[in-house]
């Protein structure tokens, strides 16, 4: 293994050696962010080891949503604020990402106009509207693939924290939220391409959205994202923060008569996350090649939530491991029993929060304590007790 | 041949006198077919153009079964006779030369070459009387609808000539509202007049009435020409135009705002109906029900399911799906309450999480058993149609049924907590549950039929939905969070903070409508819930206390 | 945020009283909850409030410490601070600590972990971020944990701790919070009788630093802290005095004690 005493020497080093699981996690991360481009780009097509290119898209994807569960996780896991409207977080910064590549197309366009996207000479637009303005610039659209989604929370936060909208009513009125912005995004006048959102993008920073190589490089984006944000989320909750933020999930009047402003930690925590899932949603946009509305539909949202909640909530890994695999069983049966898949995922849900409160991860937490506890006690009574 | 005799005569004295005065009720009994075939035939010998108006007039005031018939023919050129035995005959082109029917018999007698018939010709003088006895003949007639829609039609097109009969019409007339439209009538063709004291008149008579056509009349009057002149010359009348058109633009105004309070409490209803069943489940037990718009959609589809199984008495399978929805949903509620949520009480967060899943379920087996398809309930007779209330208000039936219905539902629930044993228990039970307990009520038990309750309750709000839009396996998930909004808005636990914020955010969503657009519209009234509950974090109408604050 | 003006410390003889309320009413719904009520602690001192269930000790508590709002009334601390201005976690930087009648404290956190959070210091967010506990702390959070006998226990689960000793983690933590004034709202619920004897013990203890104010149901326990009694009844003060004295006036024994 590994010299441990490596990780002494930095605060990122010590807070992973008192996390083995994210060790593995970090360590599979990393392993796949070399190895699958590298099986893409350099095997031959017929080999045993080469990676698909469609199988780097996919995966590419379920890595942009573990990014946006563990956003969820941050907030839901840790400080119980149950956001039914993650989704619009993620589909904002996807949203920022989309107008900064459909910029790029210039005059490739159906039309041929270098300054409009096409669906605005469609509508007759004579002028880019104020709000498309900088896009053009990656650096600035960067900037807003995280400012748009903070703004919004802070904004949202600042409203509901300080009135105190908490459990319930807090994730009904995200879910609101998430639903007023469908509404919104879906007309025509709103100038982000209505019902067909944006789409027919055409390459990033100059390099091609349709060649491997890109895609590749996406892929390899997304797992370091999943890694740093992994580590970030890890040492924010187990900083003394992260306790105040348990405190809050579990006892939030005691807290506030300790003297903490709860509403200002939500506030941090909830801008943080929805950074994180924006930030999801424009490593997303380039690789699926289309966002739409759709994104905000209250249903993602709550997709968001089943992924953190059959992973196992308030373990961070248990979100990158839920999100993960719930996306590949949906992938597997939604192509070889389309009927089925809902009939699953339905299942699935009732029977994770009736008899697997913790998730997959709590499944093997516990599964391991028993065997520890066996073999503590794998001595003369152990017949007694079977 | 006495017969044809006596008749002769009358026919002589008829037309003297009607040529003075105009078609007056049915005089003219005819005792016989023979008698009506007599008169008809006339139509054929006649050949003068004033013995042909005496001959419309005399048909007119008879009891003629064929008169309309008959007159609307002549006037419309399809009232032919045939050479050979000069049988009068409605004829109808054919490729072949006509399609003939005997007026008198009303027999078909075939197709006929173009040479074997001829016309009853008419010209326009005839033209302008047969409108005048037409017109008038719908103005008698014993159907209120009828002679209003002639009335109307009369506004429409203004002509002198219908004035003498505009004029006998109201003399006689019993309906208000026929009255009304002929008052406008007579005064629209008075407009047309060269005498300002006729047109002012006119002008004073519409005050207070709301007619449409009137207005934009009295519109076009204010209107100036290319050259920066009035279209009207008139000063004094063009003045008088423009105060009545006010004042009749500011009682439309009054009506629109009705009409838009009305549009509003229908779609309100619509809401309470949808958000009623979840104030019990999320209101009184606190069990955030991810699928009660599945139970909607159960609801929806029991209804369809019913229509199919009665065919023949789709009037009334409406009124058998309103109980059947309400077990449907309320069982597979049942199911649901004892096999998950009761495992979940005191966490909340988990159980929306379950029950999400349950909807995810029920949507997929909906779409297996029943295809992905939507499938179209049709509407029983009773529900179409409207109730005109004047010019400018007409409430359609199906709305009015909708805020009837749902009244009756929240009155009937209202009853069921309030007074009778099981919804003292249900009371109890969701107030101090240990208590309840320790009385000997059942909780699990209660607790199972208050679910129950309120997933029947949206069963029946699918009834009323499947008239609404079309009833598909995601029809649940639309109003779904409409709903959940208006039971926050109102106050949890809290019926008429239900019933409240319901109806109040249907009107503001209808008064948004004309000035933002519907999407607009719902995404402020959306906007406005989020913000609301950062002021009032329990509703509008939140139990107050310490004991809810904890 | 509002200026939290730290008060000089305690002992100070500039202070007259620690907490004075005077016509404080406050109803829910048209019931008086609490009405024209009266009340002065002086630095220090220990005070046992008590009254039948009903009679406005917990909405009292909810008004000092910020949760309510009065509709009318003065509440002061330390004779200048007027609380109604402030909320919950004004109130307790302020130095007024709460523990509440049913013991709260983190379940999912050690209880290490809980003293921590509750030590006094700066609580903004970034603070909390970059947070390094120095030796110092650290002692002090050995140290309380010892005061409140918990030491075997330091490294447990709150969770996992009995009633009584979760009630004692939550005394701790008040402590480290450094209050000048302790509102403790029926500490010996649900104890036996040997661990309310101890409890009165450790009230008495930590008078000694910090002014404290105990409701409390216990007659046992009222008579173990040995204190200036006041009975609350209906939202408003009945009597108050030494026990003795109190338990002789006639009104308190029908409306309290007699039954």
């Amino acid at each position: 293994m590994i010299n441990t005493k490596i990780f002494e020497h930095s605060a990122i080093g010590r807070l992973l050696l008192a996390d083995k699981a994210g060790r593995y996690l970090i360590a599979v991360l990393l392993a796949a962010m070399v190895l699958v481009p590298l099986c893409n780009l350099i095997m031959p097509e017929g080999s045993f080891l080469y990676v698909p290119t469609y199988v780097v898209v996919l995966l590419g994807k379920y890595l942009c949503y573990a990014l946006l569960a563990l956003a969820l996780d941050l907030i839901w896991g840790y400080c119980g604020i149950l956001s039914l409207g993650h989704g619009a977080f993620f589909a904002l910064g996807g949203y920022a990402m989309g107008m900064h590549l459909m910029r790029q197309i210039g005059e490739r366009g159906v039309y041929g106009n270098a300054e409009l996207p096409d669906f605005m000479v469609f509508l007759n637009w004579t002028e880019l509207p104020w709000y498309w303005y900088g896009f053009d610039n990656f650096f600035f659209s960067m900037f807003m693939v995280a400012l748009v989604p903070a703004v919004l929370a802070f904004v949202f936060g600042w409203l509901a924290f300080r009135s105190r909208v908490t459990g319930v009513y807090l994730s009904i009125i995200t879910q609101a939220m998430t639903y007023a912005l469908l509404l919104a995004f879906f007309r025509n006048d709103m100038g982000f391409g209505g019902n067909n959102g944006l789409t027919d993008f055409k390459d990033i920073l100059g390099f091609s959205l349709q060649s491997d190589v890109t895609r590749c490089v996406l892929f390899a984006l997304s797992a370091l994202s999943v890694v740093l944000a992994y580590v970030l989320c890890r040492a924010i909750v187990s900083s003394k923060y992260g306790r105040v933020l348990v405190a809050i999930r579990d006892a939030e009047s005691r807290t506030r008569f300790m003297g903490y402003r709860v509403e200002h930690f939500k506030l941090f925590v909830f801008v943080v996350s929805a950074i994180l899932a924006g930030i999801a949603g424009a490593l997303y946009v380039p690789q699926v090649g289309i966002i739409n509305p759709g994104e905000f539909g209250p249903i993602n949202s709550i997709e968001i939530v089943i992924w953190v909640a059959i992973g196992g909530r308030g373990t961070l890994f248990g979100a990158v491991i839920g999100a993960v695999a719930v996306n590949y069983a949906k992938t597997y049966f939604t192509g070889a029993f389309p009927e089925v898949w809902l009939f699953m995922l339905g299942t699935l849900f009732v029977i994770s929060t009736l008899y697997l409160p913790k998730g997959i991860v709590g499944v093997v937490t516990q599964m391991r304590e028993r065997r520890a506890e066996r073999n503590a006690t794998s001595t003369p009574e152990q017949g007694a007790e079977s | 041949m006495k017969h044809s005799h006596v008749f002769r005569m009358l026919v002589l004295t008829l037309s003297l006198l009607f040529s003075l005065q105009g078609v007056q009720a049915e005089q003219v009994v005819l005792e016989s077919e023979a008698d009506s075939a007599l008169l008809l035939n006339q139509l054929i010998s006649a050949s003068s153009t004033s013995d042909k108006i005496n001959l419309i007039n005399l048909i007119a005031s008879s009891n003629l079964s064929q008169r309309s018939a008959v007159l609307n023919a002549l006037q419309d050129g399809q009232l032919y006779y045939t050479k050979s035995d000069e049988k009068l005959v409605y004829a109808i082109t054919h490729p072949d030369g006509y399609q003939i029917t005997s007026v008198i018999s009303g027999e078909d007698l075939g197709v006929i070459g173009n040479r074997k018939v001829r016309k009853i010709s008419i010209n326009n003088e005839l033209r302008a009387v047969l409108r005048g006895v037409l017109a008038e003949l719908s103005l008698r007639s014993d159907d209120v609808a009828e002679r209003l829609k002639a009335a109307k039609d009369l506004i429409r097109s203004p002509a002198a000539e219908f004035l003498p009969a505009i004029e006998r019409a109201k003399a006689v007339e019993t309906s208000a509202r026929v009255l009304e439209s002929l008052n406008i009538a007579a005064a629209m063709v008075n407009l047309n007049s060269d005498q300002q004291l006729l047109r002012l008149d006119a002008i004073e008579s519409f005050r207070g009435t709301l007619d449409t056509d009137a207005m934009s009349i009295l519109a076009g009057m204010q209107l100036k020409d290319s050259d920066g002149n009035y279209t009207e010359k008139d000063d004094l009348v063009r003045e008088s135009a423009a105060a009545v058109l006010t004042e009749m633009r500011s009682k439309a105004e009054i009506y629109k705002v009705i009409e838009n309070t009305f549009f509003g409490l229908s779609l309100g209803s619509v809401l309470l109906l949808t958000a009623v069943g979840l104030a019990i489940t999320f209101g009184v037990m606190g069990v955030i029900n991810m699928a009660h718009g599945e139970m909607m959609m159960l609801g929806a589809y029991t209804t369809y399911v019913i229509q199919l199984l009665m065919p023949n008495y789709i009037d009334y399978s409406i009124i058998v799906a309103i109980p059947a929805a309400f077990l449907v949903s309320g069982l597979v509620g049942i199911v649901i309450e004892r096999g998950i949520i009761r495992h979940l009480y005191g966490r909340p967060l988990e159980t929306l999480l379950a029950t999400f899943g349950v909807s995810l379920i029920l949507q997929q087996a909906v779409r297996s058993i029943f295809s992905p398809l939507n499938k179209s309930v049709s509407a029983p007779s009773w529900l179409s149609g409207s109730w005109e209330i004047n010019g400018a208000l007409s409430l359609t039936y199906n709305r009015l049924y909708i805020i009837i219905f749902s009244l009756v539902v929240l009155l009937m629930l209202v009853f069921l907590l309030k007074k009778t044993f099981v919804g003292l228990q249900m009371r109890a039970v969701t107030q101090n549950r240990a208590m309840a307990n320790s009385m000997g009520i059942r909780t699990g038990w209660v607790d199972a039929l208050t679910f129950g309750l309120g997933s029947g309750i949206a069963g029946i709000a699918g009834v009323a939905l499947s008239q609404l839009t079309n009833v598909g396996p995601n029809l649940g998930q639309s109003y779904i969070i409409d709903s959940f909004m208006v039971v926050v808005f109102g106050g949890v636990g809290n019926l008429f903070g239900t019933f409240f914020a319901a109806m109040s955010l249907g009107v503001a969503n209808k008064f948004l409508e004309p000035f933002a657009g519907a999407v607009l519209a719902k995404i402020f009234v959306l906007v406005f819930i989020i913000l609301f509950i950062q002021w009032r974090p329990r509703g509008l109408f939140a139990l107050k206390g310490r004991s809810v604050e904890d | 945020m509002s200026a939290v003006v730290k008060s000089p410390g305690f002992h100070s003889d500039e202070i007259q009283s620690m907490l004075y309320l005077s016509g404080v009413t406050k109803s829910f719904d048209g019931f008086k909850a609490i009405n024209n009520l009266s009340l002065d602690i002086a630095p220090g001192e220990l005070r046992a409030i008590i009254g039948p269930n009903g009679a406005g000790k917990s909405t009292m508590m909810d008004i000092i410490t910020g949760k309510t709002r009065p509709d009318t009334g003065q509440v002061r601390f330390q004779d200048s601070i007027d609380l109604t201005q402030y909320d919950e976690a004004d109130i307790a930087n302020l130095g007024i600590g709460r523990k509440f009648q049913k013991p709260t404290v983190v379940e999912t956190l050690t209880v290490w972990e809980n003293v921590e959070l509750a030590l006094a210091g700066t609580r903004s967010v970034m603070r909390a971020l970059f947070h390094k506990l120095s030796a110092e702390q650290a002692d002090k959070i050995t140290d309380v944990i010892q005061l409140v006998g918990l030491k075997a226990k330091t490294g447990d689960l709150a969770g996992s701790l009995s009633h009584g000793q979760k009630q004692w983690l939550e005394i701790g933590m008040l402590i480290v919070q450094g209050p000048e004034l302790l509102l403790v709202d029926e500490p010996a619920a649900g104890m036996t009788d040997h661990e309310t004897m101890e409890t009165a013990a450790l009230l008495k203890e930590i008078n000694k630093d910090h002014t404290v104010v105990v409701v409390e149901h216990d007659m046992d326990f009222i008579k173990a802290l040995d204190s200036k009694v006041t009975v609350l009844h209906e939202g408003s003060v009945l009597a108050e005095g030494r026990l003795e004295v109190v338990s002789a006036n006639p009104r308190v024994i029908e409306v309290y004690l007699g039954r």
